[in-house]
């Protein structure tokens, strides 16, 4: 029974790390960047949420699509700022922009919000009792799985079903051949940008919901994690992106429980470089065979 | 004939920055003796040195080689705990510092060499991404292992203990004859060491690093380097050695992280494993990215300039980092845009002819 | 074109530089002028205030400049700012009372050692004659090595662990000691029999939780304690704990043992409730300022106890002086931290009185004079009364468990 209970503990923790790897996997599938400012808009979307039900009273419901609004606008302003600018520049300087707009973010937090952390409410409350009481899921974990898998449905079927979807997977294909297709390649990495913030956004407010403490610098442990589970599951891959989340989390919270707590950290990480060893592609990435 | 004046011309260029490091040492410290030179500024020398040679080693791996390693604070941590270790247990042996500094450094390279090698196994069959979260990884694993380590000295010599499970919480736990000396204190670290870094030997390991780094890029093995960084497939099917030359690679550039790894701990009387995370591996990246890949000056001048930056916007106070933050994009922006860059060279005109562009 | 873009990227940064360095160098040129102006000023007040009140008790004169070192960026960032906000309004009240003054500049270290160092170095170019801090433990043990060398007198008003004080006899502390903590906190349990089976949960890559667990299983050891989970977590791990509560609750233990700052302890908290797990929750002083933290649900801090030298809600004169002012000002309850600070600065007021120290000493002398009158003194502050200094270092005052009922701090 309590194996389970931390199996669940993992199964929601990694709900959330998929949610926002999905965001990474995204951005990187078509921009071929390493989003590393996306933790952080987690956090600006945590803040915002908090500011809507705490502050201004607003119901949940509300408060949520004005996170994911506001996280959408981010998304397209840094996209429009200070990626786009380098959009033919090597990949390494576009990765170091992005460090720079992740301590912009962290630090103008700081500024508007302060340092105190603010102690966020969950969007639910209440816990389902099962097995007389042995075993206790709270309905925030119940929701984070269920919002897990809608969004990764959504998201498959948007990707294969829409023109926009279509549009994404040829830019991700080939940049240039879209473009001579007659796709508009700028547009559509801002609606990418768009869609994984505002993805960030629901992974805030889940993710404060379970863990309660937000600050300015709550988004970048999550990042790093959601970014690890990206690529253990093939970057550029959504099904990846969500089997590695679930699973890093799973992975996590039984280390934690059964080997270490210390080593928790390091067992994830451990079986990553095992995995890569073993598969170099991650679980479920493509193949792409080098040409010369 | 063409060609036998380029590499002179090379040759050149690597004497100029010696002669530029060296001189740039010598004013420094007859600035410093003549009172011209702030506490502030003192404080900082031994830090640049460190991330100077943090800067270039890496840009070995990620210039020279082309492989995105996000885990070089590890080697430095690697670097810094050993030499630590090295230099407080050899305090009652080898009571001059200099020597005891030099061992320090040596064994922290040599440390740091054998965790250089063993990370550029996978290395063989992982590229690009799937690489550098390897890397990431390696790092995050290097900081979760020292920080569960416990090391103490009693007269019976060193003493080690690995906090897997709580079963050590205090360095009392490794069972050490009374008085005897807590070296590392497991996520403590090392609470009383020794400061024995000093400006000069910055500016000796700064030498040596250069004449390593750039030696290798002019040999042999620095062109089949940076063959297997242009093209993987053409380099082999010519005969170069991948997993060799790969492997040197790795393990020259962590030997010398682990050097300065070693100089930096030495320069502290705390020294933490959290210290070293991904954020300081990040940092230097971001020296070696905004110098230019696979330009040792650039890397250089980025390490000084980006070390300096945020303790010269002291004055801004809260809104320090933000304009930190700022500057760093827009000075990427400046660098890489097509059109900025444009714009930048017409308004200042270039200071060198023809000859050096072609 | 390499060769190109190589030169585009020296001249850029060159251009970078030479901004910067045009930027900074005038601002220092400012504050140096500003802080020539106000010395002078505030020379010739004092000169005046001597005048005046010659035959007053206290000897001490001029501006003394107080340096400030803490984490106001980072994940450390609270407990910076509380820290330099009080120091503010400690060094405001002494300023606006006349006789001795003081001038405060505080610096960011962002919790890291190299940098703390480096704001140190600033500090000592401004001309700092004490130090106040650092605020966290890591940096203060490197700082404190160097203020030593230097003969800098340092008051840190949180920086716990004995390694900051140890061998250096210029660095005193507000705050209990690591060690005292864990064992009063045994004491307190077996005393008054609240749980034989006892959990804990801390940190072990911070050193002052890893202290106060290391006495406190020692002494809850001795004292028939049983310690029947032992949960770790570090910084990259404190935003999870139902592995932790899960184990403690299987484990049957009936207290949970919290050596840890509030930030992770309400994240505790939190999640106990949700699984539905009521333990008695103890904790030490970092615990104080959970109620401070915005939003906290104080319900779920219900019977929570812990030891704390400080508690907004006392009702002596002194600290509701403080705890409105500070709300005033910044808008929010002082926490733990903030208290610390605030006392710091009116030790640095006594010290410096009773000494007879004036403005124009050196560093270093007035280093010397403070370490003679430290153990002689005996200050009252919002942390505690007649509060005491061993020549090591260490402060002696008495901590005070309280109990949380309806989100107020209430007195067995």
């Amino acid at each position: 029974m309590v194996f389970l209970s931390y199996l669940i503990s993992g199964l929601s923790l990694g709900s959330v790390y998929a949610i926002i790897a999905l965001g990474y996997t995204m951005v990187y599938g078509i921009a071929k960047m390493l989003n590393f400012a996306h933790g952080d808009v987690i956090m600006v979307g945590g803040y915002i949420c908090f500011i809507a039900t705490t502050n201004l009273g607003l119901p949940v419901w509300l408060a949520v699509i004005l996170s994911m609004a506001a996280c959408t606008v981010l998304g397209v302003v840094i996209e429009g700022l200070a990626y786009k600018p380098l959009r033919q520049a090597p990949a390494l300087a576009v990765l170091i922009t992005a460090i720079g707009v992740s301590y912009f973010l962290q630090n103008a937090a700081l500024l508007i919000w302060g340092a105190n952390p603010k102690m966020f409410s969950p969007v639910v409350t209440g816990t389902l009792q099962l097995f007389d009481g042995q075993l206790t899921i709270s309905y925030v974990s119940l929701l984070t799985i269920a919002a897990c898998i809608v969004i990764m449905i959504a998201l498959t079927l948007y990707i294969n079903k829409s023109k926009m979807g279509k549009a994404m997977r040829a830019v991700s294909e080939d940049k240039g051949a879209a473009q001579l297709m007659g796709i508009h390649v700028n547009r559509t990495i801002s609606t990418t940008f768009a869609i994984g913030s505002a993805l960030a956004a629901v992974a805030g407010v889940l993710y404060c919901s379970f863990s309660p403490m937000l600050m300015p610098t709550t988004g970048s442990m999550p990042g790093i994690k959601a970014f690890t589970a990206a690529v253990f599951g093939g970057i550029g891959s959504i099904p990846g992106a969500f089997l590695g989340g679930i699973l890093l989390g799973i992975i996590e919270s039984l280390a934690k429980a059964y080997i270490s707590t210390n080593m928790a950290n390091s067992i994830v990480f451990a079986v990553l470089i095992v995995v890569l060893v073993v598969k170099p592609t991650g679980l479920l990435g493509k193949y792409v065979p080098e040409k010369v | 004939m063409k060609n036998g004046k380029k590499i002179n011309s090379a040759v050149l260029k690597d004497y100029l920055t010696y002669a530029a490091v060296a001189l740039a040492f010598v004013v420094i410290t007859i600035l410093d003796k003549q009172g011209f030179i702030n506490n502030s500024t003192r404080g900082l020398l031994v830090p640049i040195c460190c991330y100077i040679v943090m800067a270039v080693s890496l840009n070995l791996t990620v210039g020279i080689l082309g492989e995105l390693n996000l885990g070089h604070a590890g080697f430095m941590s690697v670097g810094a705990f050993s030499g630590v270790v090295a230099s407080l247990s050899l305090a009652e042996a080898i009571p001059n510092p200099v020597i005891r500094l030099a061992i320090a450094m040596l064994v922290g390279a040599a440390f740091a060499a054998v965790v250089g090698l063993l990370i550029g196994l996978p290395v063989l069959r992982l590229r690009g991404d799937y690489l550098a979260i390897v890397t990431l990884a390696f790092g995050e694993i290097i900081k979760d292992l020292i920080n569960a380590l416990y090391v103490g000295q009693d007269s019976a010599g060193l003493h080690f203990g690995f906090n897997f499970r709580n079963n050590i919480s205090s360095i009392n736990d490794l069972h050490m004859e009374e008085g005897a000396k807590a070296i590392i204190k497991g996520a403590q670290g090392v609470t009383g060491n020794e400061k024995l870094a000093t400006f000069a030997a910055g500016f000796v390991l700064i030498m040596i690093t250069l004449f390593i780094v750039m030696n290798l890029v002019r040999s042999r093995a620095g062109r089949a380097i940076m063959a297997l960084r242009d093209n993987r497939i053409a380099a082999e099917s010519v005969g170069i050695n991948v997993t060799k030359y790969k492997l040197m690679a790795f393990a020259v550039s962590a030997a010398l992280a682990g050097a300065a790894g070693a100089l930096y701990a030495s320069n502290y009387a705390s020294v933490k494993a959290s210290t070293f995370d991904f954020n300081q591996s990040i940092l230097i990246l971001m020296f070696v990215v905004l110098g230019g890949l696979g330009n040792i000056r650039g890397s250089i001048v980025a390490a000084i300039v980006l070390t300096i930056l945020p303790e010269a916007l002291r004055s801004f106070e809260n809104l320090r980092m933000l304009i930190y933050a700022i500057v760093l994009i827009l000075v990427m922006i400046a660098t890489n845009n097509p059109r900025v860059k444009t714009l930048i060279s017409c308004i200042i005109p270039k200071k060198k002819g023809g000859p050096a562009n072609e | 074109m390499k060769k190109n873009r190589i030169l585009a990227v020296l001249l850029s940064m060159c251009m970078a530089m030479t901004l910067l360095a045009a930027c900074s160098g005038g601002s220092d040129e400012t504050t140096a002028a500003a802080t020539d102006a106000a010395t002078e000023a505030a020379g010739g007040e004092t000169e005046a205030a001597g005048a005046d009140n010659g035959d007053a008790a206290g000897t001490a004169s001029g501006t003394f400049k107080i340096g400030g070192i803490g984490p106001m960026t980072g994940d450390a960032a609270i407990y910076g700012n509380a820290v330099m906000n009080a120091a503010q309004i400690a060094v405001d009240e002494i300023n606006a009372m006349g006789g001795i003054q003081f001038e405060f500049q505080p610096e960011d270290d962002e919790g890291d050692v190299e940098k703390s160092v480096n704001a140190y170095n600033t500090l000592k170019d401004w001309g700092m004659q004490l130090l106040l801090g650092t605020v966290t433990t890591d940096p203060a043990i490197s700082v404190s090595a160097e203020a030593n060398n230097d003969r800098m007198f340092m008051l840190t008003p949180s920086a716990s662990s004995l390694d900051v004080i140890d061998g250096k006899d210029n660095v005193f502390q507000v705050c209990f000691t690591d060690p005292n903590q864990g064992s009063a906190s045994a004491q307190y349990i077996a005393e008054n029999g609240l749980a034989t089976k006892v959990a804990v949960i801390y940190r072990n890559d911070d050193a002052y939780s890893t202290g106060i667990y290391n006495t406190f299983a020692q002494e809850a050891a001795e004292l028939g304690l049983e310690i029947v989970y032992e949960g770790t977590f570090t910084a990259d791990t404190a935003t999870d704990f139902s592995v932790q509560l899960t184990g403690a609750q299987s484990a049957g233990a009936e207290l949970v043992f919290l050596p840890i700052y509030y930030t992770p302890a309400a994240v505790i908290l939190t999640q106990a409730s949700t699984m539905g797990y009521s333990p008695i929750f103890f904790g030490v002083d970092g615990m104080d300022g959970i109620l401070t933290a915005e939003n906290f649900d104080p319900s779920l801090a219900e019977g929570v106890m812990l030891l704390t030298p400080f508690s907004a809600d006392a009702t002596d004169e002194l600290t509701q002086h403080f705890v409105s002012e500070y709300e005033s000002r910044y808008g929010e309850t002082p926490n733990q931290f903030a208290a610390d600070a605030y006392d710091a600065v009116y030790i640095m007021k006594a010290a410096l009185e009773a000494a007879g120290c004036t403005g124009d000493m050196s560093a270093e002398e007035i280093c010397e004079a403070l370490v003679a009158v430290m153990p002689t003194i005996s200050v009252d502050g919002v942390t505690g009364t007649g509060m005491v200094w061993s020549e090591t270092g260490e402060v002696n005052k008495a901590p005070m468990a309280v109990i949380i009922e309806n989100g107020t701090y209430v007195t067995p």
